[in-house]
């Protein structure tokens, strides 16, 4: 193995054995009195080579050899399932990931992972997946961290892809961080934007940092997948192509290996709202401006009308107006919808960093100094109480 | 019980500036907090500990100053802090700083739980805690909003979903990672602010450390940043003006089309 990233100079090695010892995974032997790295237990991780009176073993610096890049095609995008439906962050990535593969010359392959998930296939492939690689087991009924993850962690093993995307959830952090470790890949959080490097063809991954006071492009240079966890309506939909061919894959696990030692004792839903906050095209929020926990009807009635998930700055919540699972912000959640209407919010920076990349922002608020206003796109400095009924008015007319 | 909190100091988001020349992060003059999901970390350790006994430590890598936020922690009745900081623990991505995190747990020795934030406010990846738990093949339970039940042999806690909350067992040794709902962190008592004064912080570097021949820092991070910069300023938005009815009008003509947009999806 000439191109190996790890190599004894012949000339120089004497036979001592000092790297045999140093060796912590016990891939160096001697033979007939000369060191020989066995290329399946090595790690490359050059413990053998300081040691070394004689600098008798080489290991080349620039770690792009230690894994063979090129073993890595195609881009992957895993799946979110709830009860077998699939979320619509899976859709979004399906239409980044198509560009991806296209600019690359590489195949979209949706991991499914679940129970009787496999007639969902379908649903991918006219959604852009050129493969499917379902593992249907009774197992994966519902996200666990540890059998996800085995699961996950094997297939990328045996197939090898070049990218992972997921949606950057609750069950795609916990999970995709686990897997990232378990095979020494990178991982990018909460992805926005995602290019590829003309010159070597990496995943330029942008983020934002620091509540997106600034934002950061990362690359993953010398390990594949190269890992990207993606925010929620960031991406376009994939376009739905009825009738589009591709090819289903059934992966088969041992059931020893999908054991997890968390256990769900139960499960339950959300009332509050039946719009999942971070999927939510449209989100009405409301702040301390509304005095007392009632006066939400107003923002509760205005988001029926228009169809909008309800947020919540923090003084709401800690007033308890609202549940926690509402606050938008540094300390909540950051969503990023078509639409976000703030009412009686001031727009501290802490909330800023969980909304500020709505495409339209809407601040009603009746201080024209709140610093809402200077991120607003559109905004209407008046008494929320006046104005936030007319809204509602006149958006039930407008749908009849 | 012995709890193990990891923590990180931050920049206070309320002041983070980037230099326009360089582009990188002012960081003088910028007060450093503990990471303000930390916080209910701590607080949830402490709360263990008052209900079924034990000692609480905060862990924390950063550079030598971040000897501060470990001082924080014990003002407010933490038991001893750990600092990790070596030179060679710069530029650690997640997979570098939870590695390194994990071999101070391991040096460490016994612990029974291993609590974090969700997330740390200056990366924003809530992926240290999880990389942490599969470093030392423990359990995990990630959003916690409220821990049920906690003995020496388990615990039960509850998990926000997206669209929900689950109810999660786990066998202890275990690690959570905790969201603001599960607690109000208390502030720093007298007797606390003495302790943190007189408290004996020992500083571990690479070398106390058994990382194996696993590189550390930049050269051990799988991820390297290759640009930052600041993100496009939102277009100056504009001020409906009128009386309500007037600008609730204009405001109807703008966003009409999204609302109806959305609905048709
Ligand atoms: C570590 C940390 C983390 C934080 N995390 C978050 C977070 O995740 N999310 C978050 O939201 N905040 C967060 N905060 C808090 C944040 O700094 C603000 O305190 C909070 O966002 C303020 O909420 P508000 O805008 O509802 O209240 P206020 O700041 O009190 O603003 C109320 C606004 O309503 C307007 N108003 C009042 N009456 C009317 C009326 N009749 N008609 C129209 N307008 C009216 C006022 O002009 C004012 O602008 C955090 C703070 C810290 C320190
Ligand atoms: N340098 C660090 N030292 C100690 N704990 C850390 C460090 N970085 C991250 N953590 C812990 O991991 C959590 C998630 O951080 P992050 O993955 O960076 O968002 C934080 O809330 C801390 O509990």
């Amino acid at each position: 193995m000439s191109d190996s990233a790890i190599r004894v100079v012949a000339e120089k090695c004497v036979g001592c054995g000092v790297c045999v010892k140093a060796c912590p995974f016990g891939a160096v032997k001697l033979e007939e009195r000369l060191a020989a790295i066995d290329p399946a237990k090595c790690t490359l991780c050059g413990a053998c080579v300081e040691p070394c009176r004689y600098d008798a073993i080489e290991l080349r610096k620039d770690t792009a050899a230690a894994q063979d890049l090129r073993a890595y095609r195609d881009v992957w995008v895993l799946v979110e399932q709830i009860d077998g439906a699939i979320q619509a962050v899976t859709f979004e990535l399906l239409g980044e990931g198509r560009k991806l593969a296209d600019a690359l010359g590489m195949k979209l392959c949706a991991v499914l992972l679940g129970s009787n998930v496999s007639g969902k296939a379908r649903e991918l492939i006219a959604c852009g997946a050129d493969k499917v690689y379902v593992l249907d087991r009774p197992e994966l009924a519902y996200f666990q961290d540890e059998p996800y993850t085995t699961a996950l962690v094997g297939l990328v093993r045996k197939h090898r892809p070049n990218i992972l995307l997921s949606g950057a959830t609750v069950i795609g952090r916990s999970l995709v961080s686990r897997v990232a470790v378990s095979i020494n890949a990178g991982l990018t959080a909460d992805c926005t934007g995602l290019a590829l490097d003309p010159q070597t063809g990496n995943l330029l991954q942008t983020r934002p940092a620091f509540g997106g006071n600034i934002m950061a492009t990362i690359v993953t240079p010398n390990m594949r997948p190269q890992m990207a966890t993606v925010r929620h309506k960031v991406m376009k939909e994939a376009p739905i192509e009825p009738g589009r061919q591709g090819e289903v894959l059934l992966e088969d696990i041992a059931s020893e290996l999908l054991k997890s030692r968390t256990r769900r004792l139960r499960f339950v839903p959300e009332v509050e709202s039946t719009v999942n906050l971070a999927e939510a095209d449209i989100i009405v929020s409301g702040g301390r401006g509304l005095q007392k926990p009632e006066n939400f009807a107003l923002i509760r009635e205005l988001a029926e009308v228009i169809g909008a998930g309800v947020g919540a700055s923090r003084a709401a919540v800690d007033a308890n107006w609202m549940p926690y699972s509402h606050q938008v912000g540094q300390t909540g959640k950051t969503v990023c919808p078509k639409l976000y209407v703030a009412v009686g919010i001031s727009g501290q920076i802490q909330h800023l960093a969980g909304m500020s990349s709505a495409e339209v922002i809407v601040a009603i608020n009746k201080d024209p100094e709140a610093p809402i206003l200077k991120v607003a796109t559109y905004g209407i400095v008046g008494d929320l109480f006046a104005v936030v009924p007319l809204l509602t008015q006149a958006f039930r007319k407008l749908g009849g | 019980m012995h709890i193990v909190v990891c923590i990180k100091q931050v920049p206070d988001s309320t002041n983070v500036k980037i230099n326009p020349k360089t582009n990188t992060l002012i960081r003088e003059g910028v007060a450093s907090i503990i990471n303000p999901f930390d916080m209910y970390a701590i607080e949830e350790g402490l709360r263990i500990r008052e209900k079924i006994g034990g000692k609480v430590t905060v862990l924390t890598m950063g550079p030598p100053q971040a000897d501060a936020a470990l001082r924080e922690a014990i003002s407010m009745g933490a038991d001893q802090g750990i600092l990790v900081s070596d030179r060679a623990f710069a530029g650690s991505d997640t997979w570098a700083t939870s590695y390194t995190l994990s071999a101070a747990l391991r040096k460490i020795g016994e612990f029974d739980l291993v609590i974090c934030g969700k997330q740390a406010s200056d990366g924003d990846t809530a992926q240290v805690g999880p990389g942490i738990a599969t470093h030392l093949n423990l359990p995990q339970i990630t959003y916690a909003r409220k821990i049920e039940a906690i003995d020496a042999q388990h615990i039960v806690a509850e998990r926000l979903l997206e669209n929900g909350y689950e109810a999660l067992e786990a066998p202890l040794p275990c690690l959570i990672t905790v969201v603001k709902e599960i607690n109000e962190p208390r502030l720093p008592s007298l007797k606390g602010k003495m302790a943190a004064k007189k408290a004996q912080i020992p500083v571990w570097k690479a070398a106390d450390l058994d990382t194996g021949s696993v590189k550390l820092g930049l050269d051990g991070s799988p991820t390297k940043v290759v640009r930052i910069f600041t993100p496009q300023p939102r277009e100056s938005g504009q001020i409906l003006r009128g009386e309500p009815r007037e600008a609730v009008a204009a405001l109807v003509e703008k966003i009409k089309d999204i609302v109806i947009g959305a609905s048709a999806t």
